[in-house]
């Protein structure tokens, strides 16, 4: 049987940018972030459970929370693994610089993990439980960016 | 009048990782038109049609309309549906819903994917928060990698607990000609494939694939009439977990305990490892054919590796899991819940050919994806009450 021709249409190098709000309570953490390098999570009044990425409600009593906490900065690895497949990033359009490592940082005082890159000069101290603290960026523009990354310090 | 509900009929294409052949329109109908050849209907039959993908895989955000030329739903009534990896799931649960609130007697439920269109992790990414999530989360497997860490540092299982499932899943898969990866592997190609995120090889992963399916849903009205062994569908449940990735009990479907436990409840099953008879689960990589079985309360936490071992998982074993192969052979993205759903409803009905397991009365189908979100449905081979 002849081979069929199959036609496919492309888009090309097209671009399409979003701008995302990011709301008061993630205003409230980067600019914290930003201007004084400090973590901060919100307390629920009723549990007690501190969420970073802070939010409005604690989803599990489903009560409003104002109470601003600060905290780490140090924490440990919650869980993580080490990326070591190059896909695209949605958020560059550019292949994802790998190996990286990909952390849940469980920062002292917060319940809930926060993602961030983790070094991993050496691989054999990336365990879950390694005590961890975050490298600032020098230039802080008020995104998850103004940590580079969470550094292994045990 | 709230109405019971049965799988009279199921179809699929045979999917494969490109089908430059057909355009989504022309994928989708292979699916409908085996769909009511196997339920011996026409599309006069069909009172509405429930379609689903995950959107951002094609880029074509009004796909029940779009849609039409493939599905048939040439003035009927149809609804989109699209919750991530559990669309298909969703789907299905959404079609139990419309036939049992006796509105329509007949629905046609499709759920379908091209994932060759386009870049899987970078649109999967999409599905995650742009302010939190999305700076390191590398799509599907990342977030697995860091589930399998958490499951491996709290219960000791090892890589070679995972493999094992992987080469049960793609043996498996050899019965199954309409599964896109049918090669066996043995746990050592498993374990010297390529490391993609740690603990994950690529063998223990899912690939992406283009495949379409369609089920279709009577009330007992019909059933039994156009289906001499109809899938009964004794229960539905659904359950997510998180706002945020970082929310997770890590190394936990807490969502699968939730489902199993409401479903069981329901359905009056005390012993699950004894009452059921088959489990078509959502499983997109090999530790989750452990982690997931202990969730659903199979086995107890942290007893996976060694039921898995002892191949009672296997064809043949007390309790076989995923006949069909399973994700990690196949994985159309919006159609994998469906397809779970329809595989689970062909061992009820007897139409699983060369994956039958004998006289199943129970099967569980699942679906999974973002927020570790499970959805569950129990297949029976008697009416309910």
């Amino acid at each position: 049987m002849a081979e069929k021709e199959q036609l496919i249409i492309e888009s090309g190098d097209a671009a399409q940018p979003f701008k995302y709000a990011v709301g008061m309570h993630g205003s409230k953490f980067f600019t914290e972030t930003r201007d004084n390098m400090r973590l901060m999570g919100l307390k629920c009044p009723k549990c007690g459970k501190v969420y970073v990425p802070p939010r409005g409600v604690c989803g599990k009593c489903f009560v409003e929370m104002d109470d601003w906490v600060e905290v780490g900065p140090k924490g440990v690895i919650g869980t993580f693994t080490i990326l070591r497949f190059a896909f695209i990033d949605p958020e560059t359009g550019q292949q994802k610089p790998v190996p990286y490592g990909y952390g849940f940082i469980k920062l002292d005082g917060a319940d809930t993990l926060l993602q961030h890159y983790i070094d991993i000069k050496d691989e054999s101290k990336v365990k879950i439980g390694a005590r961890v603290e975050p490298v600032y960026a020098k230039e802080r523009k008020g995104n998850t960016r103004d940590i580079e990354y969470f550094r292994i310090i045990d | 009048m709230a109405k019971r509900v049965a799988i009279v009929g199921t179809g699929q294409t045979f999917h494969k990782s490109h089908r430059p052949d057909v355009n989504g329109q022309e994928l989708i109908n292979e699916a409908v038109q085996r769909a009511l050849a196997d339920a011996n209907l026409t599309m006069k039959d069909i009172d509405a049609i429930l379609i689903g993908n995950m959107d951002h895989f094609e880029g074509i955000n009004y796909v029940d309309c779009w849609s039409v030329d493939g599905s048939g739903g040439v003035m009927k009534p149809v609804i989109k549906i699209t919750t991530g990896g559990t669309t298909g799931a969703s789907l299905a649960i959404g079609g139990y819903h419309m036939v049992g609130s006796g509105m329509f007697e007949k629905v046609l439920i499709i759920g379908w994917e091209k994932n060759s269109e386009s870049d899987t992790t970078g649109a999967i990414t999409t599905a995650f928060d742009p302010i939190w999530d999305r700076q390191v989360f590398a799509g599907a497997i990342s977030g697995l990698a860091a589930e399998a860490q958490a499951y491996m540092a709290r219960f000791g299982a090892s890589e070679r607990d995972g493999a094992r499932v992987s080469v049960r899943d793609r043996k498996h898969a050899m019965n199954n000609p309409h599964a896109q990866l049918r090669k066996e592997v043995s746990l050592e190609d498993v374990l010297a494939s390529p490391m993609l995120a740690d603990p994950i090889h690529l063998l223990d992963v899912c690939p992406r694939s283009d495949g379409a399916c369609a089920v279709i849903m009577a009330s007992e009205d019909s059933a039994e009439k156009i289906c001499p062994v109809p899938d009964w569908i004794w229960g539905t449940s659904a359950h997510n977990t998180y706002s945020y990735l970082g929310d997770g009990d890590w190394g936990r479907l807490t969502s699968m305990e939730q489902c199993a436990k409401e479903i069981f409840k329901k359905a009056g099953i005390k012993e699950p490892r004894k009452e059921l008879d088959v489990i078509e689960m959502y499983q997109p990589y090999s530790f989750a054919g452990l982690i997931w079985i202990e969730d659903m309360g199979i086995i107890g936490h942290g007893e996976a590796p060694k039921y898995v071992w002892d191949g009672n998982t296997d064809m043949g074993g007390e309790l076989p899991v995923n006949p069909s192969g399973g994700v990690i052979a196949c994985n159309p993205i919006g159609a994998t819940g469906l397809i779970r759903c329809a595989e689970a409803a062909m061992q009820v009905m007897g139409k699983a050919e060369g994956r039958q397991v004998p006289d199943v009365k129970f099967a569980v189908s699942t679906g999974f994806g973002g927020c570790m979100w499970t959805n569950m449905l129990l297949h029976g081979k008697r009416k309910p009450n």
